[in-house]
């Protein structure tokens, strides 16, 4: 039986695996994981894939929004230049996927740099304009700046290959992309846990204390730019060898609301709230469409009547209630419905 | 006159035009923004809902001037309720969370109105003429004539009513400071629900005029977005900056729209954005915004 955990050191304290437990259904669960391919149909495999994308972004911009307290609306475009790079080098140079995707996020997370110098005496609402003035500038220059990225008509991405071995199907790239999520997960836990991670929520919780208390502003604030950035250009080159071609119209503003929709459904500042919130919205979609099918056949008048705008209110309607209701997000229900079984008869 | 001149304070008309109803877009921002502290991301969408309950009601045969005063008691309602029910719980919650709450409501109003009224584009019932007045070789639309003799109104008006009324001033005694304000007998949370109300009614002022210019589609909210150019550039809490600002984006994207776009297509649309970067570097707080020394 499971009892309250009583910790005796700030070890214990800090520890990512708290009980054997918490051991005992991981490993369950990485074996569930990796075993997907070979039992589940390519449809759940290509959602994982596009779920795993979403966690990698969602990651960065949990980084950089949730414990760093920098609002940004500029993510999709850190995404669309990892995409981009990627997708470049993959076809102009056909270089292999493990040097593409992590070029791609070290580009992205230049340009985080480059962004986060100058954001560096903005907040709140000016920040998140300035993001967002980024994002509408990345996003012309990958529209119009045809030579490099072929513009409007998109590009094509050729299939990853591992040492003369085609990557080609979903199943197969699962595991690439399983790879990528795996270890930018633990490095975004340790992260957290670590000197850094607490510099970057001292800077959330109050800048001006934060420095006093010795925390280096300039340093951390644009380092917390670049690790979201690296983050956001890594999903970006999952990204681009998943959907095999980009198109502008993917990296709009929108894009970057739906990250932002995904730290806040999920819990701002949480590892966990990432992953939840993003595989919940990259779920949610397809939920509402078959709901909608499901209502088409029992009333005629609604058939037909789903369409792309349902999944955005209902995006929309769940930033607000999210933050009206349940600042905490999804990963504050899963602790508190934890803690009250743990507690459990003493439940106060 | 120079053909070069000409072609110059031709662009400078048609951009004062522009940047008349990117004022009056602001104007909707920064009174929010002056009594409340928040920076309404869905006031485009505001706006947008505004053009089209007009647009519905000249389709159902409402005189244009009846259309316009229905439409700013709806929009005022709409106003009152989006503030009851989405920002009214968010009062004390940190700044962040606000800004993320009026996010998620633009995007929802957008894709609401996208279902609702469709994505075709509509042409709007212009009650004005087609036609354009010429003058020494220089034309304007009779739309735009108009639009920039409203936004002119109504700042007047506006500037009459923080001046002389008394809801004007209790506004501007909870724009100053809220606790004082509250202890003078004002109530903040009617003032709030009140500037929610006025500023939408403005934003569907200034959408149904956006819908003459431009066609009638759920992509009218994007202009709000190149009106935060405008609002920073004039200092978020000032209503003459808003003016000015608004005024000074419109000019400018039509001249870079006239003198670039050959060279770089599409550029105009990105003048507003490159301004508004600039400024957040330069001078954050706006031409005539209160300037908050913090340093971090």
């Amino acid at each position: 039986m499971r009892s309250k955990t009583f910790r005796e050191s700030y070890e214990e304290d800090i520890r990512i695996f708290q009980t054997l437990w918490v051991r005992f259904w991981l490993v369950l669960f990485i074996v569930a994981l990796l075993s997907l391919p070979l039992w589940a149909d390519p449809y759940i495999i290509y959602m994982a894939n596009i779920s795993g994308i979403a966690i990698v972004a969602a990651l960065g911009l949990n980084i950089l929004t949730g414990l760093t307290g920098q609002i940004s609306l500029g993510h999709a475009a850190f995404v669309a230049l990892g995409a981009y790079t990627t997708a470049i080098l993959a076809t102009s140079l056909s270089m292999p996927f493990w040097i593409t995707i992590p070029s791609g996020g070290i580009v992205a997370a230049l340009f985080g740099i480059l962004l986060g110098f100058p954001c560096l005496r903005l907040k709140g609402l000016y920040l998140a304009m300035a993001t967002m003035s980024f994002g509408v500038v990345v996003e012309y220059a990958v529209t119009h700046w045809e030579s490099l990225t072929m513009g409007v008509r998109g590009i094509s991405v050729p299939a990853p290959s591992f040492f003369g071995f085609s990557l080609g199907d979903p199943g197969k790239l699962f595991y690439m992309t399983v790879f990528f999520v795996a270890l930018l997960t633990i490095a975004a836990k340790n992260l957290a846990r670590t000197r850094v991670g607490r510099a970057f929520v001292a800077i959330r919780d109050r800048d001006v204390a934060a420095g006093i208390i010795g925390v280096n502003l300039t340093k951390y604030k644009v380092m917390a730019f670049a690790i979201s950035s690296f983050y956001g250009g890594v999903a970006g080159g999952l990204y681009s060898y998943t959907t095999a071609y980009l198109h502008p119209e993917n990296f709009t503003l929108l894009l970057s609301v739906e990250y932002i929709a995904m730290i806040i459904i999920g819990g701002l500042g949480s590892i966990l709230g990432s992953i939840l919130g993003a595989v919940f919205l990259t779920v949610t979609p397809d939920v509402i469409k078959n709901v909608a099918d499901l209502i088409g056949h029992r009333f005629v008048f609604f058939q037909g009547r789903y369409d792309e705008e349902w999944n955005v209110a209902v995006f929309g309607l769940l930033i607000i209630i999210f933050l009206i209701i349940e600042p905490t997000g999804l990963s504050g229900i899963w602790s508190r419905i934890k803690t009250s079984f743990k507690n459990w008869p003493f439940t106060y | 006159m120079a053909e070069g001149a000409l072609y110059f304070i031709q662009l400078v008309i048609s951009g004062l035009a522009v940047g008349s109803l990117y004022a009056l877009v602001a104007l909707g921002f920064v009174l929010i923004y002056k009594a409340t502290d928040i920076l309404n991301f869905a006031h485009g969408e505001a706006m947008m809902v505004g053009a089209f309950v007009c647009y519905a009601l000249v389709l159902y045969g409402v005189d244009f001037f009846w259309a316009i005063v229905i439409t700013m008691g709806v929009a005022m309602i709409f106003g009152l309720i989006t503030e009851r029910l989405v920002l009214r719980p968010m009062i004390g919650e940190p700044q962040f969370a606000v800004v993320m709450v009026t996010i998620g409501l633009s995007i929802f109003l957008r894709s609401l109105s996208g279902i609702v009224f469709g994505h075709d584009n509509k042409i709007f019932p212009s009650p004005f003429s087609q036609q354009s007045i010429a003058f020494q070789g220089l034309v304007l639309s009779y739309t735009h004539l108009w639009s920039i003799i409203i936004s002119g109104l109504m700042v007047i008006l506006f500037f009459l009513f923080f001046k002389y009324s008394r809801v004007g001033l209790s506004m501007r005694g909870v724009a100053n400071d809220q606790d004082t304000a509250m202890l003078m007998g004002i109530s903040v949370k009617r003032v709030f629900a009140l500037t929610w109300g006025i500023s939408f009614a403005i934003g569907a002022v200034a959408g149904i005029f956006l819908a003459n210019v431009m066609v009638l589609n759920i992509g009218l909210s994007l202009v709000a977005i190149k009106a935060f150019p405008a609002v920073v550039l004039g200092g978020l809490e000032s209503v003459p900056g808003a003016i000015v600002g608004g005024l000074a984006i419109g000019v400018l994207e039509t001249l870079v729209g006239g003198y670039l776009d050959q060279l770089l297509p599409g550029v105009k649309d990105l003048t507003a954005f490159v301004i508004l970067f600039l400024v957040l570097m330069i001078r954050p707080y706006g031409l005539f915004g209160q300037e908050e020394i913090e340093r971090v």
